[in-house]
Protein backbone atom coordinates (compact mmCIF):
# COMPACT_ATOMS: atom_id res chain seq x y z
CA UNK A 1 0.00 0.00 0.00
CA UNK A 2 2.66 2.52 0.98
CA UNK A 3 4.61 1.58 -2.12
CA UNK A 4 1.69 2.78 -4.17
CA UNK A 5 1.79 6.15 -2.45
CA UNK A 6 5.50 6.39 -3.03
CA UNK A 7 4.88 5.97 -6.74
CA UNK A 8 3.21 9.36 -6.82
CA UNK A 9 5.79 11.22 -4.83
CA UNK A 10 8.00 13.92 -6.18
CA UNK A 11 11.60 13.02 -6.86
CA UNK A 12 14.43 13.70 -4.52
CA UNK A 13 15.68 17.13 -5.49
CA UNK A 14 19.30 16.13 -5.14
CA UNK A 15 20.02 18.68 -2.44
CA UNK A 16 22.98 18.01 -0.16
CA UNK A 17 22.12 15.80 2.80
CA UNK A 18 21.07 18.13 5.61
CA UNK A 19 21.56 17.51 9.30
CA UNK A 20 20.52 19.41 12.42
CA UNK A 21 23.10 22.02 13.29
CA UNK A 22 23.98 22.83 9.71
CA UNK A 23 24.16 26.48 8.81
CA UNK A 24 22.53 26.81 5.42
CA UNK A 25 21.52 29.27 2.76
CA UNK A 26 18.15 28.35 1.26
CA UNK A 27 17.49 29.91 -2.12
CA UNK A 28 13.77 30.34 -2.59
CA UNK A 29 11.90 31.12 -5.75
CA UNK A 30 9.40 33.88 -5.03
CA UNK A 31 6.73 34.76 -7.56
CA UNK A 32 5.39 38.30 -7.39
CA UNK A 33 2.75 38.83 -10.04
CA UNK A 34 4.57 37.68 -13.13
CA UNK A 35 8.00 38.54 -11.85
CA UNK A 36 10.11 35.84 -10.31
CA UNK A 37 13.02 36.41 -8.00
CA UNK A 38 15.25 34.48 -5.66
CA UNK A 39 15.27 35.13 -1.94
CA UNK A 40 17.86 33.68 0.37
CA UNK A 41 17.10 32.56 3.91
CA UNK A 42 20.25 32.08 5.93
CA UNK A 43 20.27 30.28 9.24
CA UNK A 44 20.73 27.08 11.18
CA UNK A 45 18.79 23.87 10.66
CA UNK A 46 17.17 23.10 14.01
CA UNK A 47 14.84 20.36 12.87
CA UNK A 48 14.70 17.85 10.04
CA UNK A 49 11.73 15.60 9.45
CA UNK A 50 11.86 12.89 6.84
CA UNK A 51 8.92 11.26 5.14
CA UNK A 52 8.65 11.38 1.40
CA UNK A 53 6.71 14.35 0.09
CA UNK A 54 6.09 15.59 3.60
CA UNK A 55 9.78 15.85 4.45
CA UNK A 56 10.58 19.27 5.84
CA UNK A 57 13.20 21.18 7.75
CA UNK A 58 13.17 24.27 9.93
CA UNK A 59 15.78 26.99 9.68
CA UNK A 60 16.32 29.50 12.46
CA UNK A 61 18.00 32.83 11.96
CA UNK A 62 18.42 35.91 14.10
CA UNK A 63 16.88 38.89 12.34
CA UNK A 64 17.42 42.54 13.25
CA UNK A 65 17.07 43.56 16.91
CA UNK A 66 17.96 40.03 17.94
CA UNK A 67 14.56 38.64 17.01
CA UNK A 68 14.65 34.96 16.19
CA UNK A 69 12.89 33.95 12.98
CA UNK A 70 12.15 30.34 12.11
CA UNK A 71 10.93 29.15 8.78
CA UNK A 72 9.96 25.64 7.76
CA UNK A 73 10.53 24.45 4.21
CA UNK A 74 9.29 21.38 2.41
CA UNK A 75 12.37 19.51 1.32
CA UNK A 76 10.95 18.47 -2.04
CA UNK A 77 9.20 21.70 -2.86
CA UNK A 78 9.86 23.00 -6.36
CA UNK A 79 9.95 26.47 -4.82
CA UNK A 80 13.37 25.75 -3.37
CA UNK A 81 15.97 26.62 -5.95
CA UNK A 82 19.10 25.56 -4.13
CA UNK A 83 20.42 24.77 -0.66
CA UNK A 84 23.99 25.59 0.30
CA UNK A 85 25.59 24.23 3.42
CA UNK A 86 27.93 26.83 4.87
CA UNK A 87 29.01 25.10 8.07
CA UNK A 88 28.22 21.93 9.94
CA UNK A 89 28.17 21.66 13.70
CA UNK A 90 28.63 18.90 16.20
CA UNK A 91 25.31 18.31 17.90
CA UNK A 92 23.98 15.51 20.05
CA UNK A 93 20.30 16.05 19.54
CA UNK A 94 17.93 15.67 16.60
CA UNK A 95 15.88 18.75 17.43
CA UNK A 96 17.82 21.79 18.49
CA UNK A 97 15.00 23.58 20.27
CA UNK A 98 17.42 24.59 22.99
CA UNK A 99 18.81 27.14 20.54
CA UNK A 100 15.63 29.15 20.98
CA UNK A 101 16.52 30.33 24.43
CA UNK A 102 20.03 31.31 23.46
CA UNK A 103 21.75 34.22 21.84
CA UNK A 104 25.25 35.55 21.43
CA UNK A 105 28.03 33.39 22.86
CA UNK A 106 25.81 30.65 24.20
CA UNK A 107 24.29 30.16 20.77
CA UNK A 108 27.59 28.96 19.31
CA UNK A 109 28.04 25.35 18.31
CA UNK A 110 31.26 23.48 17.82
CA UNK A 111 32.11 23.01 14.17
CA UNK A 112 32.20 19.57 12.65
CA UNK A 113 34.78 19.15 9.94
CA UNK A 114 33.66 16.84 7.18
CA UNK B 1 -18.90 5.44 -19.21
CA UNK B 2 -16.89 7.22 -16.57
CA UNK B 3 -16.92 5.10 -13.47
CA UNK B 4 -14.55 2.67 -11.84
CA UNK B 5 -14.20 0.60 -8.69
CA UNK B 6 -11.14 1.19 -6.56
CA UNK B 7 -9.54 0.85 -3.19
CA UNK B 8 -8.39 3.62 -0.90
CA UNK B 9 -4.63 3.49 -0.57
CA UNK B 10 -4.08 6.46 1.72
CA UNK B 11 -3.43 10.15 1.79
CA UNK B 12 -0.38 12.20 0.96
CA UNK B 13 0.41 15.58 -0.51
CA UNK B 14 1.73 16.49 -3.92
CA UNK B 15 3.15 19.67 -5.37
CA UNK B 16 1.05 21.70 -7.80
CA UNK B 17 2.22 23.82 -10.70
CA UNK B 18 3.53 26.79 -8.72
CA UNK B 19 4.86 24.54 -6.01
CA UNK B 20 1.77 24.85 -3.84
CA UNK B 21 0.93 21.79 -1.81
CA UNK B 22 -2.21 19.82 -2.69
CA UNK B 23 -3.61 17.27 -0.20
CA UNK B 24 -4.66 14.15 -2.07
CA UNK B 25 -6.13 10.71 -1.50
CA UNK B 26 -4.53 7.96 -3.54
CA UNK B 27 -6.93 5.41 -5.01
CA UNK B 28 -5.99 2.11 -6.62
CA UNK B 29 -8.56 2.32 -9.42
CA UNK B 30 -9.13 -0.69 -11.61
CA UNK B 31 -8.49 -2.52 -13.77
CA UNK B 32 -12.20 -3.27 -13.88
CA UNK B 33 -14.04 -5.63 -16.22
CA UNK B 34 -17.47 -4.92 -17.61
CA UNK B 35 -19.33 -7.96 -16.34
CA UNK B 36 -22.85 -7.15 -17.44
CA UNK B 37 -24.90 -4.55 -19.26
CA UNK B 38 -28.30 -3.67 -17.88
CA UNK B 39 -30.49 -2.36 -20.65
CA UNK B 40 -33.79 -0.56 -20.76
CA UNK B 41 -35.41 -3.36 -22.77
CA UNK B 42 -34.24 -6.22 -20.62
CA UNK B 43 -33.91 -4.82 -17.14
CA UNK B 44 -35.96 -1.63 -17.21
CA UNK B 45 -32.96 0.61 -16.51
CA UNK B 46 -29.58 1.38 -17.95
CA UNK B 47 -26.51 0.46 -15.97
CA UNK B 48 -23.11 -1.14 -16.29
CA UNK B 49 -21.94 -3.81 -13.88
CA UNK B 50 -18.22 -3.71 -13.21
CA UNK B 51 -16.01 -6.26 -11.49
CA UNK B 52 -12.84 -5.42 -9.62
CA UNK B 53 -9.89 -7.19 -8.05
CA UNK B 54 -8.86 -10.55 -9.40
CA UNK B 55 -8.98 -13.35 -6.88
CA UNK B 56 -6.15 -15.84 -6.89
CA UNK B 57 -7.31 -19.48 -6.91
CA UNK B 58 -7.16 -21.57 -3.75
CA UNK B 59 -4.03 -23.59 -3.10
CA UNK B 60 -5.61 -26.67 -4.58
CA UNK B 61 -6.37 -24.74 -7.74
CA UNK B 62 -10.10 -24.34 -7.13
CA UNK B 63 -11.84 -21.06 -7.68
CA UNK B 64 -12.73 -19.04 -4.60
CA UNK B 65 -16.06 -18.11 -6.11
CA UNK B 66 -19.23 -20.11 -5.95
CA UNK B 67 -20.24 -21.83 -9.16
CA UNK B 68 -23.10 -19.39 -9.89
CA UNK B 69 -20.73 -16.46 -9.54
CA UNK B 70 -18.13 -18.21 -11.69
CA UNK B 71 -20.79 -18.89 -14.29
CA UNK B 72 -21.81 -15.24 -14.25
CA UNK B 73 -18.28 -14.30 -15.28
CA UNK B 74 -18.00 -17.09 -17.83
CA UNK B 75 -20.93 -16.99 -20.15
CA UNK B 76 -21.52 -16.30 -23.81
CA UNK B 77 -18.13 -15.74 -25.36
CA UNK B 78 -16.87 -14.10 -22.19
CA UNK B 79 -14.34 -15.68 -19.84
CA UNK B 80 -13.34 -13.25 -17.09
CA UNK B 81 -11.03 -13.98 -14.17
CA UNK B 82 -12.52 -14.41 -10.69
CA UNK B 83 -13.47 -11.00 -9.37
CA UNK B 84 -13.97 -10.08 -5.74
CA UNK B 85 -16.32 -7.12 -6.13
CA UNK B 86 -19.20 -6.54 -8.52
CA UNK B 87 -20.89 -3.13 -8.53
CA UNK B 88 -23.39 -1.43 -10.80
CA UNK B 89 -23.11 2.08 -12.18
CA UNK B 90 -26.21 3.80 -13.54
CA UNK B 91 -25.43 5.40 -16.89
CA UNK B 92 -27.25 7.45 -19.48
CA UNK B 93 -25.59 5.85 -22.44
CA UNK B 94 -24.38 2.30 -22.82
CA UNK B 95 -21.08 2.92 -24.54
CA UNK B 96 -19.22 -0.18 -23.34
CA UNK B 97 -19.39 -3.89 -24.09
CA UNK B 98 -19.40 -6.89 -21.84
CA UNK B 99 -15.88 -8.14 -21.22
CA UNK B 100 -14.29 -4.76 -21.83
CA UNK B 101 -11.54 -3.59 -19.44
CA UNK B 102 -11.63 -0.17 -17.81
CA UNK B 103 -8.50 1.39 -16.38
CA UNK B 104 -7.68 4.46 -14.36
CA UNK B 105 -6.95 6.34 -17.59
CA UNK B 106 -10.65 6.80 -18.34
CA UNK B 107 -10.17 9.86 -16.12
CA UNK B 108 -7.97 12.83 -16.88
CA UNK B 109 -6.38 15.32 -14.55
CA UNK B 110 -8.81 18.14 -13.90
CA UNK B 111 -11.89 15.91 -14.12
CA UNK B 112 -14.46 16.25 -11.38
CA UNK B 113 -15.55 13.02 -9.72
CA UNK B 114 -17.88 11.81 -6.98
CA UNK B 115 -16.43 9.15 -4.70
CA UNK B 116 -18.65 6.68 -2.83
CA UNK B 117 -17.34 4.72 0.12
CA UNK B 118 -18.31 3.22 3.45
CA UNK B 119 -17.45 5.48 6.36
CA UNK B 120 -15.38 4.17 9.25
CA UNK B 121 -17.47 2.39 11.87
CA UNK B 122 -17.52 4.22 15.17
CA UNK B 123 -19.51 1.65 17.14
CA UNK B 124 -22.05 2.77 19.72
CA UNK B 125 -21.34 6.48 19.88
CA UNK B 126 -22.76 9.10 22.22
CA UNK B 127 -24.66 12.21 21.22
CA UNK B 128 -21.61 14.47 21.37
CA UNK B 129 -19.74 12.50 18.72
CA UNK B 130 -22.76 11.31 16.77
CA UNK B 131 -24.86 14.45 16.56
CA UNK B 132 -22.48 17.19 17.58
CA UNK B 133 -24.28 17.98 20.85
CA UNK B 134 -22.51 20.39 23.18
CA UNK B 135 -20.83 19.17 26.28
CA UNK B 136 -22.19 20.18 29.68
CA UNK B 137 -20.08 22.07 32.22
CA UNK B 138 -17.24 20.19 33.85
CA UNK B 139 -17.39 22.38 36.96
CA UNK B 140 -19.95 24.24 39.08
CA UNK B 141 -20.81 21.22 41.20
CA UNK B 142 -21.32 19.08 38.12
CA UNK B 143 -20.29 15.47 38.12
CA UNK B 144 -20.50 12.67 35.56
CA UNK B 145 -22.70 14.64 33.16
CA UNK B 146 -20.19 16.17 30.78
CA UNK B 147 -21.26 14.22 27.73
CA UNK B 148 -24.86 13.46 28.72
CA UNK B 149 -27.51 14.44 26.16
CA UNK B 150 -29.59 16.57 28.55
CA UNK B 151 -33.35 16.62 28.30
CA UNK B 152 -34.93 14.40 25.67
CA UNK B 153 -38.46 15.79 26.02
CA UNK B 154 -41.09 17.52 28.14
CA UNK B 155 -43.13 16.05 31.01
CA UNK B 156 -46.68 14.65 30.97
CA UNK B 157 -47.51 16.64 27.84
CA UNK B 158 -46.81 14.81 25.57
CA UNK B 159 -45.72 12.14 28.05
CA UNK B 160 -43.47 10.43 25.55
CA UNK B 161 -40.27 11.00 23.67
CA UNK B 162 -40.71 12.42 20.18
CA UNK B 163 -39.91 10.14 17.29
CA UNK B 164 -36.59 10.87 15.69
CA UNK B 165 -35.08 12.42 18.82
CA UNK B 166 -31.35 12.28 18.40
CA UNK B 167 -29.76 9.89 20.83
CA UNK B 168 -26.72 7.68 21.18
CA UNK B 169 -26.40 4.69 18.88
CA UNK B 170 -24.47 3.05 16.09
CA UNK B 171 -22.44 5.49 14.08
CA UNK B 172 -20.44 5.14 10.90
CA UNK B 173 -20.34 2.27 8.46
CA UNK B 174 -22.71 4.21 6.22
CA UNK B 175 -22.53 4.68 2.50
CA UNK B 176 -21.15 8.16 2.01
CA UNK B 177 -20.66 10.10 -1.21
CA UNK B 178 -18.23 12.96 -1.50
CA UNK B 179 -19.07 15.09 -4.50
CA UNK B 180 -17.03 17.15 -6.90
CA UNK B 181 -13.47 16.11 -6.09
CA UNK B 182 -10.78 17.15 -8.52
CA UNK B 183 -8.62 14.46 -10.11
CA UNK B 184 -5.06 15.62 -9.53
CA UNK B 185 -2.97 12.69 -10.75
CA UNK B 186 -3.70 9.83 -13.13
CA UNK B 187 -1.14 7.05 -13.35
CA UNK B 188 -2.31 4.79 -16.15
CA UNK B 189 0.54 2.36 -15.71
CA UNK B 190 -0.09 1.59 -12.06
CA UNK B 191 -3.83 2.29 -12.25
CA UNK B 192 -3.64 4.98 -9.63
CA UNK B 193 -5.78 8.05 -9.19
CA UNK B 194 -5.17 10.88 -6.76
CA UNK B 195 -8.11 13.11 -5.93
CA UNK B 196 -7.95 16.36 -4.03
CA UNK B 197 -9.14 16.06 -0.46
CA UNK B 198 -10.37 13.20 1.64
CA UNK B 199 -12.55 10.24 0.83
CA UNK B 200 -14.81 8.17 3.12
CA UNK B 201 -13.66 4.98 4.80
CA UNK B 202 -10.54 3.32 6.03
CA UNK B 203 -7.49 2.51 3.95
CA UNK B 204 -8.17 -0.55 1.86
CA UNK B 205 -11.89 0.26 1.70
CA UNK B 206 -13.77 -0.20 -1.55
CA UNK B 207 -14.61 3.00 -3.40
CA UNK B 208 -16.73 3.83 -6.40
CA UNK B 209 -15.35 6.68 -8.46
CA UNK B 210 -17.68 8.23 -10.99
CA UNK B 211 -18.07 11.34 -13.01
CA UNK B 212 -19.39 14.13 -10.82
CA UNK B 213 -23.08 14.94 -10.88
CA UNK B 214 -22.26 18.57 -10.39
CA UNK B 215 -21.25 20.47 -13.48
CA UNK B 216 -22.61 17.73 -15.71
CA UNK B 217 -25.46 18.57 -18.02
Amino acid sequence: MTDLIKALEAEDRGFPELAPGDTVRVHLRIVEGNRERIQVFHGMVIRLRKGGNDANFTVRRIASHGVGVERTFLLRSPRIEKIEIMRRAKVRRAQLYYMRGRQGKSARLKERRV
Amino acid sequence: MKGIIGKKVGMTQVFGEDGQVVPVTVIQAGPCYVTQIRSEEKDGYKAVQLGFEELPPKRNGDSRLTKPKRGHLKRGGMDLPDLRYLREFRVRELDVEEGQVLRADIFETGDRVDVVGTSKGRGFAGTVKRHGFNRQPKTHGQSDRERAPGSIGATSTPGRVMKGTRMAGRMGGDRVTVQNLEVVVVDAEKNLLAVRGSVPGARGGVLLVKQSRKGRR
